[in-house]
């Protein structure tokens, strides 16, 4: 059972990391960006690509190199990100809702058979897993390096808390998610501030990306998809929009998916969570912690 | 392109504003210097909102040349104009309903932030400084408008005048040289008036010139230095309060042709 509920953190901080991005960007300019998963692909295939190169040196350093890799990963996938908001979502700011929505759908086929034409379509495998050593915690078999990963993702998410609650970025952002023509007479600069939005919601997946590299061994140039999709899930059933429902959200999501594999088997996972949503939606639609959702023009 | 002290603060000249066949803004023209309050007066609809709109930027005026500090600024993009010293209100209020009261008042110092992403990250001196900074200057500018609600709730949950006096502060934590009221006065109580003559005493005492739009002619009388009326988009009437008051002009724009000839406009407005 421990291990079960252990397995559910793991994979839950990964979804987590990525419904962040998610929520971040929905809440500041109201777009479903779907590349998003894409870009946590992305990441794990540039921490895959550096691995590959250094190979020898991440053997030897252990979790030193595989902490470098993730913030080559980060700093990649988040411009990665900037450039996605410069060049596909910026020069249609105003645009109807739906044109921007079919952009990013367009943008995540950009990003998928690009890296395709790159990597080729086979799986890759990944040169680091995350075996190791294990410790018995409270029945559960957990190794050093899911607990440090565990441990980054928490320091990530609280890290993000913080920019948002505590800087004056994090008020630009809130205060453009409230009101950007406003915002913009307040003198705050905010293209600016989207950017910087989009870089770290990136960033975040990048790392989720990576980290699930280590974690299952196999990346594919499709791997953003299923996950965009659960991240996005997680979003909603946190309140989408709302920075601590993404992360609960996750959680919810990897512990729901862990219970359910142990209860009515792997192929059965997906059925029983995205069922067990359906039912909370259906029950709390604005999701954990969603006040309200507020339509505006 | 500054020319020194003597071109005035903000100077509106001959503005134009076209929507299709619609003169929204027909011909305006006023300027401001430090610590002057100038009224635009007149009916809904004559095109008070839209100079407004035209002067911070977010419409591009069609005709017509506007300068703050002796620059041209006709046309530049909002964030720019916000940059030089402009700073506004709305007519219906837009706060930033989901952030603290102290945090509306704190975005409004944004642009004097000095901390950048590194700084933030690495929670260094500087950073917990123009943080310091920017919650002491937050504080002064609500104590200066006479907040009396909690700061640290939302903004949205505060009472409606007091919603006001917070859009007020924000406004003034940029340290504007020039602030442009969208009818401030809209929605208060007698008593919230009275006070709100008084701020507007002494925000111009500050040597912030203000631009004032609201249809409560007692206020507008007793506040303006200078009042212009426009009336479906046109200049009708500029002039002192007592002078505007008399203008034959002004009675029939908010009267009709045929109206007792010895009613003034004051009262008529005031009927509104």
């Amino acid at each position: 059972m421990t291990q079960l509920l252990w397995n559910g953190l793991f994979v839950g901080s990964f979804y987590a990391l990525v419904a962040l991005g998610y929520t971040m960007v929905y809440g500041i300019i109201r777009l479903l960006n779907f590349a998003h998963g894409d870009l946590y692909m992305l990441g794990a295939f540039v921490g895959f690509g550096v691995l590959s190169v250094a190979g020898g040196l991440a053997t030897g350093l252990g979790f030193v190199a595989l902490l470098i890799v993730l913030i080559i990963a980060m700093l990649v996938t988040g411009t990665a990100g900037l450039l996605l908001e410069r060049i596909a979502y910026r020069p249609l700011r105003g645009a109807p809702r739906l044109s921007v929505l079919i952009t990013a759908v367009g943008a995540s086929f950009a990003i998928e058979y690009g890296m395709r034409l790159v990597a080729g379509p086979n799986p890759e495998v990944y040169p680091v897993r995350l075996a190791g050593d294990s410790v018995n915690v409270l029945g559960a078999r957990i190794t050093i390096q899911q607990a440090s990963l565990i441990l980054i993702a928490v320091l990530l998410m609280a890290g993000l808390q913080w920019l948002v609650m505590g800087t004056g970025t994090g008020r630009a952002m809130r205060a453009i998610s409230q009101d950007p023509t406003a915002a913009l007479y307040m003198g705050i600069n905010v293209d600016a501030v989207i950017a910087r939005t989009f870089f770290i919601g990136s960033a975040l997946a990048g790392a989720a990306g990576v980290m699930a590299g280590g974690y299952y061994g196999k990346i594919d140039f499709l791997m953003g998809f299923i996950i965009g999709l659960k991240a996005f899930t997680a979003a909603v059933i946190g309140g989408i929009g709302n920075i601590k429902g993404a992360m609960l959200g996750g959680l919810a999501l990897g512990l729901l998916e862990s219970i359910g594999t142990a209860w009515i088997g792997g192929q059965w996972r997906d059925v029983f969570a995205f069922s067990f949503l359906i039912i909370f939606l259906t029950l709390r639609p604005t999701g954990i912690l969603g006040e309200r959702v507020t339509e505006r023009v | 392109m500054s020319t020194g002290g003597t071109a005035p603060l903000l100077r509106v000249q001959d503005l134009h504003l076209d929507f299709g066949g619609v003169k929204a803004v027909d011909g305006l023209s006023f300027q401001v210097n430090e610590g002057d309050l100038l009224s635009l007066v007149g009916p809904n609809g004559a095109g008070k909102t839209s100079a407004f709109n035209c002067i911070t930027g977010f419409y591009k005026p069609t005709g017509g040349s506007i300068t703050l500090h002796g620059a041209d600024i006709t046309g530049l993009r909002p964030s720019a104009i916000a940059a030089r010293g402009t700073s506004r209100t709305f007519q219906n209020l837009r706060l930033f309903g989901e952030l603290t009261v102290l945090d509306n008042v704190r975005a409004g110092t944004h642009l004097r932030l000095r901390q950048n992403a590194l700084d933030a990250l690495l929670h260094t001196p500087r950073f917990r400084r123009s943080e310091r900074e920017a919650t002491d200057e937050a504080n002064r500018w609500l104590d200066f408008v006479g907040l009396r609600g909690d700061r640290g709730g939302l903004a949205r949950n505060l009472p409606y005048g007091e919603q006001r006096r917070v859009e007020i502060a924000r406004a003034l934590a940029r340290r504007p040289t020039v602030l442009l009221l969208d009818e401030p006065a809209a929605g208060l109580n007698y008593g919230e008036k009275t006070e709100l003559l008084d701020l507007l005493h002494r925000i111009s005492g500050l040597g912030t010139a203000i631009v004032l739009i609201e249809h409560d002619m007692d206020l507008v009388m007793q506040v303006s230095r200078r009042i212009v009326v426009l009336n479906f988009g046109r200049e009708i009437a500029d002039g002192t309060p007592e002078e505007v008051r008399r203008n034959p002009d002004v009675i029939e724009a908010y009267l009709g042709k045929d109206d007792e000839e010895e009613a003034t406009s004051e009262e008529m407005m005031s009927r509104e």
